[in-house]
């Protein structure tokens, strides 16, 4: 049983792990290439509209791997979480199967027009077709959030003798007061990543000095985009959810921070230090007295439940890891904003160009906001356990009942190995693309 | 409501099969059919250009299945959990295969992914039979032994195999006799679709040479068919009841059988789109015909412990499907003006389309 389980979770981390890479590129980028296009339908400079269509072209690279990673996480729901399908697939089928009907129906079809149809459609309806598949990206993300935001805070349900979650108001599944917080940080989580990465292509360019105009065009607007939205991330969209975790799983709060002992006086904020489970206490801590009380409620001596309130099922099921996810999302933002500020002043100075330093820095940490926007997820997932359903139906009670833990890490197994090679042929094409720049062939 | 979902449901899996069918045949021509390398590169890139829009419709199917009928979603995945996910590997195959072998000219770059794409087309078109056949044929529901149930009597898993490859033994796999029978019957339906949409769609040079391959083929069909009634028969001998109590239901398969006799005048067809419509006639035929003999059932008890699943015993809450049938309405309003802009702005043949570079 604990093996079954075990697989199932490994199984399900792993592949919503590989998957994630995708999407969270293709949300914040379709922003920007609407950005770029609607600059070029008020300034008709080309250097715009190229730009758009270079991107769109990453982009569909990994749509593409978006589409053949995601559709096993549909899958998986039935084949790995046949209980969880079955107990709750009523209210979560919902925002689920509208994800597929509204947004990913929406996104491919005008993604297809996009790059096939500048041309037939003239330069408003192109624009049109980018806004939609935009629009269709960011609506697959509220859909998404939508049902994480019922298995973290669950409204509107109705549970049955036989143990059967029955819908009861379809609207409160969208005025949960989980998802919007987590939406728009989420979102903004993406726009940095693409904002990273454009900077990051941009930078590349310019130390090897060439597409060299290009990429400083990437490189301004991705730093722009960047300060903005890593600010954005973490106020106040971050802080808002951090206030929803600790009103709706205190348990969790306090294990994420790391706050063993409740406090009288208020809490302290731990910047650095290692859970010991065994002491139940954090080793080497570096911390800052009061502040996290003052961040959550304001108050500067407003007492916050330690791990030591909570009984050991209340608590997720491993706090280190919880607790390391957390940190190093908070970690990495926090240097984003640092190294996006910098990068804005020296833009505003006009020596950003020119400051060596500086754009290998940019150009090297295009991984890092990969690294945070997972640890973000895992933060909230880890968070949620021992729970699928927070408080209400625990993960070791949705798993398929009748896949044995052989069957599971035989396509654990599997899908490494698949998921592998797709990573090396993604590399390999997204780095030719890079390559060959944004500069049109001249047929 | 149940009802209003079944057909929901049905509709969109039917158009999945009918839309990505045509690239699973498109890529079981491209591994057999096609030598030079001119007529690869255009089979790949009818398939190529369609693919990702047509998956959509297996994720809207999906979807749909778990809001709907979230107890038959949960016990017909988890039952089928290896060919399922072997299913989804060779998705994967396929995809990576048709987009990757523009991007470099080396011949054996291009040989790998044709080999990968036209493989697992050719495997997929066979395990979506075969998953048909499981379904007609029925599981071990709870999986009885002795008259003990190991499970919950929705509950069941099925080995890919078992070593008598019978399917009236208590304990069937995935593959028996009988389900590959009906693989085959998959794979030849949609070889004959994939050829005629690859007609439709480009100027390949072995086009006419399709022709007889697809009137040799609907031969073969024919016979398969009329075996497949026979053996149908033995393993599910319910299987005529609902078209006996219900005659009009017998509307399916004479849809069935106008694409099937249709196809034999394949040469004298002067128009490709009416020989396309043919076989998309036999995949809706098919398809159709096998869920209105089970109605209502969606998957057969071959024990008499547990009851089938029936549309009633696993779909979800009343007040929960009524609210989807209303957003679903605009939804599949929007799936059909999605696809008829799409299909009209990239009609005619696309030999001259750029893809892939």
């Amino acid at each position: 049983m604990e093996d079954m389980i075990f697989y199932d979770r490994l199984q399900f981390a792993f592949t919503i792990t590989f998957h994630y890479i995708f999407p969270q590129l293709t949300m914040g980028l379709s922003l920007m290439i609407v950005y770029f296009k609607w600059k070029f339908l008020r300034t008709k400079i080309d250097k715009y509209n190229n730009a758009a269509k270079f991107f769109m072209k990453i982009f569909a690279i990994n749509f593409t791997m978006g589409v053949v990673t995601g559709i096993p996480m549909e899958f998986q729901f039935g084949t790995n979480w046949a209980k969880f399908s079955e107990l709750t697939g009523g209210i979560i089928g919902q925002t689920l199967a509208m994800e597929g009907m509204f947004s990913f129906f929406l996104e491919s079809s005008f993604l297809a027009l996009f790059i096939f149809g500048e041309k037939l459609m003239g330069q408003k309806l192109h624009f049109l077709t980018g806004f939609l598949v935009f629009l269709g990206s960011w609506a697959s993300g509220w859909f998404i959030l939508a049902t994480n935001a019922w298995m973290q805070h669950p409204v509107g349900y109705e549970i049955l003798d036989n143990g059967k979650f029955v819908l009861e108001n379809f609207s409160a599944l969208f005025t949960n007061p989980w998802l919007l917080p987590a939406f728009l940080h989420n979102q903004m989580a993406s726009v940095v990543t693409s904002a990273f990465v454009m900077s990051s292509i941009g930078a590349f360019y310019i130390l090897r000095n060439k597409h060299s105009e290009y990429g400083k065009l990437f490189l301004k607007t991705g730093v722009v985009f960047g300060l903005i939205s890593s600010v954005l991330v973490a106020f106040p969209t971050g802080d808002w959810n951090a206030k929803n975790v600790a009103k709706y799983q205190p348990g969790t709060f306090a294990a994420m921070e790391g706050i063993f002992e409740t406090e009288e006086a208020g809490a302290e904020i731990v910047l650095i230090g290692q859970p010991n489970m065994v002491e139940k206490k954090l080793d080497n801590k570096i911390a800052v007295p009061n502040i996290l009380s003052f961040l959550t409620y304001q108050e500067w001596h407003k007492q916050i439940p330690g791990m030591d309130q909570f009984d050991a099922d209340e608590l997720p099921d491993n706090i280190p890891a919880l607790y390391y996810s957390y940190h190093i999302m908070v970690g990495l933002g926090t240097i984003f904003i640092g190294v996006m500020a910098l990068a804005l002043f020296f833009l505003w100075r006009k020596k950003l160009y020119n400051i060596k330093p500086l754009l290998w820095t940019i150009m090297f940490l295009v991984p890092f906001p990969y690294i945070a926007n997972i640890t973000g997820w895992y933060t909230a997932e880890l968070g949620r356990q021992p729970y699928l359903v927070y408080g209400l139906l625990r993960t070791s009670d949705g798993i398929s009942p009748t896949v044995s833990s052989g069957n599971t890490l035989f396509t654990l197994l599997g899908f490494v190995a698949l998921y592998m090679l797709l990573g090396l042929l993604f590399l390999v094409l997204v780095g030719k693309t890079i390559n060959e720049g944004p500069t049109p062939k001249t047929h | 409501m149940e009802i209003f979902w079944y057909i929901a449901v049905g509709i969109v899996l039917t158009v999945f099969f009918i839309l990505d069918g045509y690239d699973f045949g498109a890529g079981i021509i491209h591994l057999f059919f096609a030598k030079k390398e001119e007529d690869k590169e255009v089979i790949t890139k009818s398939a190529g250009l369609f693919w990702d829009s047509n998956e959509v419709w297996l994720v809207a199917a999906g979807g749909m299945l778990f809001m709907a009928f979230p107890t038959f979603y949960a016990s017909v995945f988890s039952g089928f959990y290896l060919p399922l996910i072997i299913v989804l590997w060779l998705i994967i195959f396929r995809a990576i295969g048709l987009e990757f072998r523009g991007q470099f000219k080396y011949q054996m770059w291009k040989d790998i992914w044709d080999k990968s794409f036209g493989v697992s087309s050719l495997l997929l078109a066979l395990f979506f039979g075969i998953a048909l056949g499981n379904i007609v044929r029925g599981v071990n529901l709870g999986s009885v032994e002795n008259g003990v149930s190991a499970h919950e009597g929705h509950y069941f898993f099925l080995p890919l195999w078992d070593s008598s490859f019978s399917p009236l033994t208590e304990h069937p796999g995935v593959i028996d006799w009988f389900t590959i029978i009906i693989g085959f019957i998959a794979v030849v339906t949609l070889t004959i679709h994939g050829a005629n949409w690859v007609i439709l769609k480009t100027n390949s040079s072995i086009n006419s040479k399709l022709k007889s391959v697809i009137f040799k083929l609907n031969i073969a069909l024919a016979v398969l068919t009329l075996f497949s009634l026979y053996v149908w028969q033995i393993v599910n001998p319910n299987s005529l009841d609902n078209f006996i109590h219900k005659p009009y239901l017998l509307v399916f398969p004479f849809i069935y059988i106008i694409g099937l006799v249709g196809l034999f005048f394949i040469k004298k067809i002067k128009k490709d789109s009416h020989a396309f419509v043919l076989s998309t006639l036999l995949i809706l035929g098919g398809i159709t015909s096998s869920l209105a003999s089970l109605f209502p059932v969606i998957l057969p008890s071959i024990n008499n412990t547990h009851e089938d699943l029936t549309i009633y015993n696993t779909a979800a809450s009343e007040y929960g499907l009524s609210v989807a049938m209303t957003w679903g309405i605009i939804g599949f309003i929007l799936l059909f003006v999605y696809m008829i802009i799409q299909k009209r702005l990239m009609g005619g043949k696309i030999d001259h389309m750029d893809y892939g570079h």
